[in-house]
């Protein structure tokens, strides 16, 4: 199963360590229980904890929050809702020239279900939850919309009035002459693409500990953020201070980010902002229902992609739609997600004309960021599965299609249509290798041999290219030529890396990288020990940041696959800085020619006469104890710290080519897969995937990268999805709704190798951590359309979503019973019906239905009832599904009254937990033998917190509910008589809108 | 049954690791909290409080236990074991632990300690296991860094060693 990750022999000194699958320094207190994660971390006496309230509805007006009854509770010290954020902050700054303000907080208006309504501060967590849980707001629904085509249409709700028509931007492109191209080609393919939502899900989630000085009005905070430090201006200029009055620093441990945690940055403000309002440090750490419902997501998209094809499979010119879907506000730095790919959207392929029609748009969905392949999964979506589509309506392997398209190997540094200058690679030479190691020859006769009997087996195939070290002015392809002129040029990708020596001549470094896990210390251990022919374990360093003390700048921080490549390059810069110096000095010590000597061993010497030698340390040292010994020459080796940026890093230029990264890595990924005709159920045969990622600094690094990766695109391809109804609700609050692989879905990929250097970065390093989840999305879609013979198909490949492409949609199910069963799959809309007998005739049971002191006995849970008519109710109830209990406020009202025969009821509920309405008509009969036969049926639905997390547990709480509701009317009805006597129609609809509620 | 009012504080007193600990807790307050919190064991991770994940799990009484889904009150005099107490001495890593490390098989190290008393518990009992039962046993262990096959591969590896360990020791 697993390749054996080649372990590195206690080096005679000689070669290097860099290359070799060293032991992480990292691990020995992870796995000891010591690691220093956010919450891990102690903080000042005296700290206040926040809990934040949020939207259970994806678009509503805010009409008023009563905090006045959690205000009161012991323990709390402030509740902020929008006005108080607004009264100490300004509205974060948005990617796109429009009047549109982005706030961490609703202001009157609340755009998707988890936007913060309120921050509640108290002295502990629980408290702040108890009060929170009585803050009482009151919303207006507005229609809300969640898809990126739907939300362009023209009767479609506006969320912003700066973006008319709900579109945020709209850039158009061309490159070359795609018209020309067209219109000569004898064939044109077309497809189409909805690209769904998901997150690589950190188990970690984001904390934040801020605090504020008022006498210097400056902040201090402490949060899990990763980057990039460009945000860091984001968040200065939101709390109204220069960026020498936040002090943002990152703790040492951080429990996996993949991009995701980019996304804490609003929450800084928020809570920065608790802090000033109440004079105390704030602490805040999210809970996985907050991650996954409002955190950040990737972007979905909708694509249109064309192609001018030769009869040969050769694409003569490309011509993209993409409508960028990036949820309810765009955050910084979106619309980064679909600009990252710009100078990337031919892929691996010599295509020299490319159309583009960019749109960015707003959706009642949780704002999205940055996400691990960041852009590049939605792109090659397209791309690939456009290329397998080609191959089979022209009669073609999908492979010869590909490689007929490549970039040729002589061609490197080859500029894309689009901008990008591919740094190195010979794909045709990997393709070949990845063939011929992988075996793709066993798979083809596995798939004859499973296809032979009958059973459903397909093979994909992808190539990818994967762009790393992002250039920071790429996200101005946005803007127009004229606008960007009038904004300044923005581009390149300074990486920061600090070398110091101390008195005992012991050295340490820091760099900006800000690591969530990735192994950077071991790494940069590794590569500076090379320099100065140390061993890694001679070399301390440190990975946390300070933006008060440390050397950083807009580009720090851990994405963009930019460590290996950019970051541990400077490294390896600043301390060949140090070792030239020390060089000079030894050599003055030595008495031989600076060129003459070498470090290794633990030494400097001289070449020629290695005897000739003196400790590093003694060397290190010097510019400490004697300073006055340095040679005239020689400048202080006591720190240094280098800037580098690669020059390639341009901005767009005026016809709007863009480079957009600096490396791009080449991966060729295949994979057999064997469909389950029974369940549907996908499952991976084998993968092989094909890497060359330059220069390999570590290999057992790099193998994890690529699995992890792997699995998490594995995830994205076959189980997760941010679902949402069609009202905004999130439907996948927990891990038992959003799957994520496990141990028994992740097959260990074939990782094979090739390295092609960069010749653009100082170790020839290109990144890694983001390519399969480019590739492998694409590579699994195609070999599911391989074995089902389909030409569409839609990410995530659950057995349900094939079973609907190979079987078509299932009828539902035939209505009766009294079970309530979902009437549409992904849709908290719940319908049923029921029949019940209760003692005592119509008219009785007619009389108690409508008297609230019967209701409020009766209804299990609750507090009180209040008729407002004789035909409208109000009631308080408390109620628990599954492990979550909440107060609901519910307002009933009673339609179409034909005493004591029918009713219709009609109603709401809201609460902390969720809200929503239902209907429900009940008659009532005469059973022949004194007491009345009840028939009932509802029609209802839920959003906000219950129906993300309680959705599957909501058919077996209906019927427990009702089931409660009988025995306690039998008991409350029974004084005297056997079985009961009546029947409230109020109390089970208020039950149920309790439940249920959600427009209709 | 002890009745605890919901609104005051109660003395938890357990053994932690062999040590005898003492803190109170509120009747709701969860186990992995009174551990993180109120101890300062803070080894135990907590990913999604509500089960799935994993990360916080712990031995209580000899059973696997997701502290997150447990009560501090209801620990009350037990026995609980918890990644800080995997290694023989600070300096030193068990071999489980070695394995891990040898393997890579931890990258953030978030949602190790969960994974490691899961195979720390269920290698004591099944000394052989196969890589099926490896892979079943961490099925309720979310990982989002490794892709898994490291772990598999450090657990199985760490079974080995420890077999023929105590075969050494009993052929000694």
């Amino acid at each position: 199963m697993l390749q054996a990750v080649k372990s590195a022999n206690p080096g005679s000194g000689d070669e290097p360590w860099v290359g070799r699958s060293i032991e992480r320094v990292e691990d020995a207190a992870l796995l000891s229980g010591h690691g220093r994660f956010i919450d891990d971390l102690g903080v000042q006496p005296g700290t206040l904890h926040a809990t934040i309230l949020r939207s259970p509805h994806a678009h509503a007006d805010v009409l008023s929050i009563d905090v006045e009854a959690a205000k009161r509770l012991p323990g709390v010290a402030a509740i902020l809702i929008g006005s108080d954020v607004k009264a100490v902050t300004t509205s974060l700054v948005v990617g796109v020239k429009a009047p549109v303000e982005c706030w961490p907080i609703a202001m009157d208006r609340v755009r998707y279900v988890g936007e913060p309504v309120a921050v509640i501060v108290a002295s502990d967590r629980a408290r702040a939850e108890d009060a929170a849980e009585l803050v009482n707001v009151e919303y207006r629904p507005r229609a809300a919309v969640v898809d990126p085509l739907g939300t362009l249409s023209p009767g479609a709700p506006l969320l912003h009035d700066g973006f008319p028509g709900n579109l945020a931007s709209d850039r158009h492109f061309s490159y070359g002459d795609p018209e020309k191209a067209f219109a000569d080609a004898p064939h044109r393919f077309s497809i189409d693409i909805k690209y769904p939502r998901s997150s690589c899900t950190p188990i970690e989630t984001y904390g934040v500990v801020a605090s504020h000085d008022a006498g210097e009005d400056a902040f201090e905070v402490l949060a899990n953020f990763q980057g990039p430090f460009s945000i860091h201006t984001v968040i200065a200029r939101a709390l109204k201070v220069p960026g020498n009055r936040l002090r943002l620093r990152t703790p040492p441990d951080s429990g996996g980010s993949f991009g995701v945690k980019q996304g804490v940055f609003p929450y800084i403000v928020l809570i920065a902002a608790a802090a000033r309002v109440t004079g105390r440090p704030v602490k805040w750490i999210e809970d996985r229902l907050e991650h996954l419902t409002a955190s950040v997501s990737a972007t979905n998209r909708a694509t249109t992609l064309a192609a001018a094809v030769a009869t040969d499979g050769k694409i003569l010119a490309l011509d993209w739609d993409q409508v960028e879907d990036c949820g309810a506000h765009l955050r910084a730095p979106e619309p980064a997600t679909l600009y990252r790919m710009h100078g990337n959207l031919t892929g691996a392929y010599d295509i020299r004309h490319v159309k583009i029609r960019n749109r960015v748009v707003v959706t009642n969905k949780t704002p999205t960021g940055l996400n691990r392949g960041f852009g590049g999964p939605q792109v090659y979506f397209a791309l690939e599965r456009l290329v397998q589509r080609i191959a089979i309506v022209l009669g073609l392997d999908p492979l010869d299609v590909i490689k007929r398209n490549l970039i040729d190997a002589g061609a490197f540094p080859y500029r894309t249509a689009t901008g990008a200058l591919l740094d190195s690679g010979d794909y045709q030479e990997a393709i070949t290798r990845a063939v011929e190691q992988g075996r793709l020859a066993e798979l083809r006769a596995k798939r004859d041999e499973v296809q032979a009997r009958g059973g459903l087996y397909g093979i994909g195939f992808t190539a990818v290219v994967e762009p790393s070290v992002s250039n920071m002015g790429y996200i101005t392809t946005v803007l127009t030529a004229a606008e960007r002129r009038k904004a300044g040029p923005k581009n390149g990708a300074q990486a920061t890396a600090t070398v110091g020596l101390d008195p005992v001549g012991s050295v340490t470094v820091h760099v900006a990288s800000v690591p969530q896990g990735q192994g950077h210390r071991t790494v940069l251990s590794q590569v500076v020990a090379d320099v100065f022919g140390l061993q890694p374990k001679d070399i301390r360093v440190n990975t946390e940041i300070d933006t008060a003390k440390d050397a950083w700048s807009i580009a720090s921080g851990n994405y963009a696959s930019r460590f290996a490549a950019a970051v541990a390059g400077t490294a390896k810069v600043a301390a060949e800085r140090v070792a030239g110096r020390l060089a000079r000095i030894a050599a003055s010590q030595l008495n031989v020619e600076a060129a003459d000597i070498v470090f290794a061993r633990g030494f400097v010497s001289s070449k020629h006469n290695p005897e000739n030698r003196i400790a590093f340390s003694r060397v290190a040292a010097l510019s400490h104890w004697s300073p006055g010994s340095l040679p005239d020459d020689a400048v202080q080796t006591i720190r240094e710290t280098v800037f580098w940026t690669p020059p390639e890093l341009t901005p767009p230029d005026e016809d709007d080519r863009i480079n957009s990264s600096l490396c791009h890595g080449f991966i060729f990924d295949f994979c057999g897969v064997e469909i389950d005709r029974t369940t549907l159920e996908t499952r991976i045969d084998r993968y092989v995937t094909m890497h060359d990622c330059g220069t390999i600094l570590h290999p057992g690094m790099v193998d994890g990268q690529i699995r992890g990766g792997f699995a998490q695109a594995l995830g994205a391809a076959l189980y997760e999805e941010y679902a949402y109804a069609e009202d905004g609700s999130f439907l996948t609050g927990t891990f038992a709704d959003y799957l994520l692989p496990t141990t028994t879905e992740v097959p260990e990929p074939e990782i094979i190798h090739m390295e092609t250097p960069s010749p653009f970065t100082p170790l020839g390093a290109k990144g890694v951590g983001e390519g399969n989840c480019m590739s492998t999305p694409v590579c699994i879609a195609n070999a599911v359309a391989d074995a089902l013979g389909v030409a569409d198909v839609t990410l995530p490949l659950v057995p349900a979503r094939l079973a609907e492409m190979v079987r078509r949609a299932e009828p539902p199910p035939p209505a009766g019973g009294a079970a309530a069963a979902p009437v549409r799959e992904g849709d908290r809309r719940l319908r049923g019906e029921g029949q019940a007998s209760v003692q005592g005739a119509p008219e009785q049971v007619w009389a108690m239905l409508l008297d609230p002191d019967t209701l409020q006995s009766v209804i299990p849970g609750c507090q009180r009832v209040d008729r407002i008519t004789d035909t409208h109710f109000r009631a308080d109830v408390t109620l628990g599904i599954g492990p979550v209990s909440g107060r609901y406020r519910a307002d009933v009202e009673l339609f179409d009254l034909d005493p004591p025969r029918a009713v219709t009821v009609r109603g709401g509920a809201t609460g902390a937990l969720g809200f929503g309405k239902a209907e429900g008509r009940i008659t009532l009969a005469p059973d022949g033998s004194g007491g009345t036969k009840l028939t009932y049926s509802y029609d209802a639905a839920i959003g906000g917190k219950v129906a993300s997390i309680g959705g599957r547990l909501l058919d077996g709480a209906t019927r427990v509910i009702i089931g409660q509701f009988f025995t306690a009317l039998a008991r409350k009805a029974g004084g005297g008589s056997a079985t009961g006597g009546g029947f409230s129609l109020f109390a089970v609809l208020t039950k149920l809108v309790s439940l249920f509620g959600g427009r209709r | 049954m002890t009745r605890l009012k919901a609104d005051a504080r109660h003395s938890v007193r357990l053994t932690l690791n062999g040590k005898p600990v003492q803190s109170e807790a509120e009747p709701r307050m969860l186990l992995s909290d009174f551990l993180r919190h109120q101890i300062g064991a803070t080894g135990t991770h907590v990913g999604c409080e509500h089960g799935v994940c994993g990360a916080c799990t712990i031995v209580v009484d000899g059973m696997l236990t997701r502290s997150c889904l447990t009560l501090a009150a209801q620990v009350d005099g037990c026995e609980i074991q918890t990644v800080e107490g995997l290694a023989p001495s600070a300096d030193r890593l068990g071999v489980l632990q070695q394995a891990f490390r040898r393997n890579h098989a931890l990258q953030c190290g978030f949602c190790t300690a969960g994974i490691l008393m899961s195979l720390d518990h269920y290698l004591a009992r099944n000394p052989a296991p196969t890589e099926a039962e490896i892979r079943d046993l961490l099925s309720g262990h979310l990982c989002r860094c490794t892709g898994y096959t490291p772990i598999i591969q450090a657990a199985l590896e760490a079974a080995a060693q420890l077999a023929s360990s105590k075969k050494e020791t009993s052929d000694a």
